[in-house]
């Protein structure tokens, strides 16, 4: 157990990130699909965040990236729950294997 | 080992193991609350970093907002105390395999790679240089970023009350 530093954040950003991945691959429900794109995205925004802190902390730009991330992903997952609420309104079911129905 | 680093330790054992209780239970309103857990220790990273208007917006958006969002849509979408059906053995098998491989590829390079700190002063990242350089419209300024994501939010709003509003002619 050494003090933590950079890496020590990056390998908790790429095991969130590839939880994520495995999420996305496993589940077949749209909302726990949703769940692991969200934690995706937090990684990505702690892996800007310790990148601006530990190698250019005179920049603000890690942090810039972290918020319109952060923003972009209020906005995605707004559209996403209408449009699952949607697809439950017509199939009664948010399975993905009944969302190909969606591109007539 | 100091106090700071146990919390380091404790904060990310925290966002992992709530992270991966997220994606593998079988019950989805604790996949919701697991979430929430991880999205949680994320947010006390942050706090440990010192980049606290990160945190705060982090707890105010995703904690307060998007699982919020995630759990009323659970509510309206799922019967209550159903279990999601089990998955095939191979699907789960072949994914923790994909995951595990591309994070011993994403390790490896990382062991290899030298990052290169650079020797300038550090800026603070609290709200007054936040601000003034979100609002700037100089060279290193985030004017032009921060009205389009206005406009995104702007259309992802109307774009929301058009798909959710849409009723189907044949279901009166």
């Amino acid at each position: 157990m050494t003090e933590p530093g950079l890496g020590h954040i990056l390998f908790i950003s790429a095991a969130l990130f590839f939880i994520g991945v495995y999420g996305f691959f496993t589940r077949r429900n749209l909302v726990t699909m949703l769940m692991s794109v969200e934690l995706i995205l937090n990684s990505v925004n702690l892996n800007f965040i310790a990148f601006n802190k530990y190698l250019w902390p005179d920049r603000l730009d890690g942090l810039f990236f972290t918020i319109f991330i952060i923003a972009i992903a209020a906005a995605e997952a707004a559209v996403a729950i209408a449009i699952i609420i949607n697809l439950y309104r017509s199939h009664r079911s948010i399975d993905v294997e009944n969302a190909q129905d969606l591109k007539y | 080992m100091t106090g700071s680093s146990i919390i380091f330790y404790l904060l990310a054992a925290l966002t992992l193991v709530s992270g991966l209780l997220a994606v593998t239970t079988r019950m989805i309103f604790r996949a919701a609350i697991y979430l929430l857990f991880s999205l949680i220790g994320i947010a006390g990273i942050y706090f440990w970093l010192q980049y606290e208007f990160i945190a705060a917006v982090q707890i105010v958006v995703y904690v307060g907002g998007i699982v919020v969002l995630i759990i009323f849509s659970i509510f309206l979408t799922q019967q209550a105390g159903e279990q999601l059906p089990k998955q095939k053995l191979g699907r789960q098998l072949f994914s923790a395999l994909a995951a595990f491989c591309g994070l011993a590829l994403v390790m490896l390079q990382l062991s290899q790679h030298v990052f290169t700190e650079t020797g300038n002063e550090p800026i603070e990242p609290n709200v007054t240089n936040i601000g003034n350089q979100m609002l700037g419209i100089n060279d290193n300024g985030y004017a032009l970023p921060f009205e389009l994501v206005s406009m995104l939010l702007l259309a992802a709003l109307i774009g929301c009350i058009v798909i959710a509003l849409k009723i189907k002619p044949e279901s009166k």
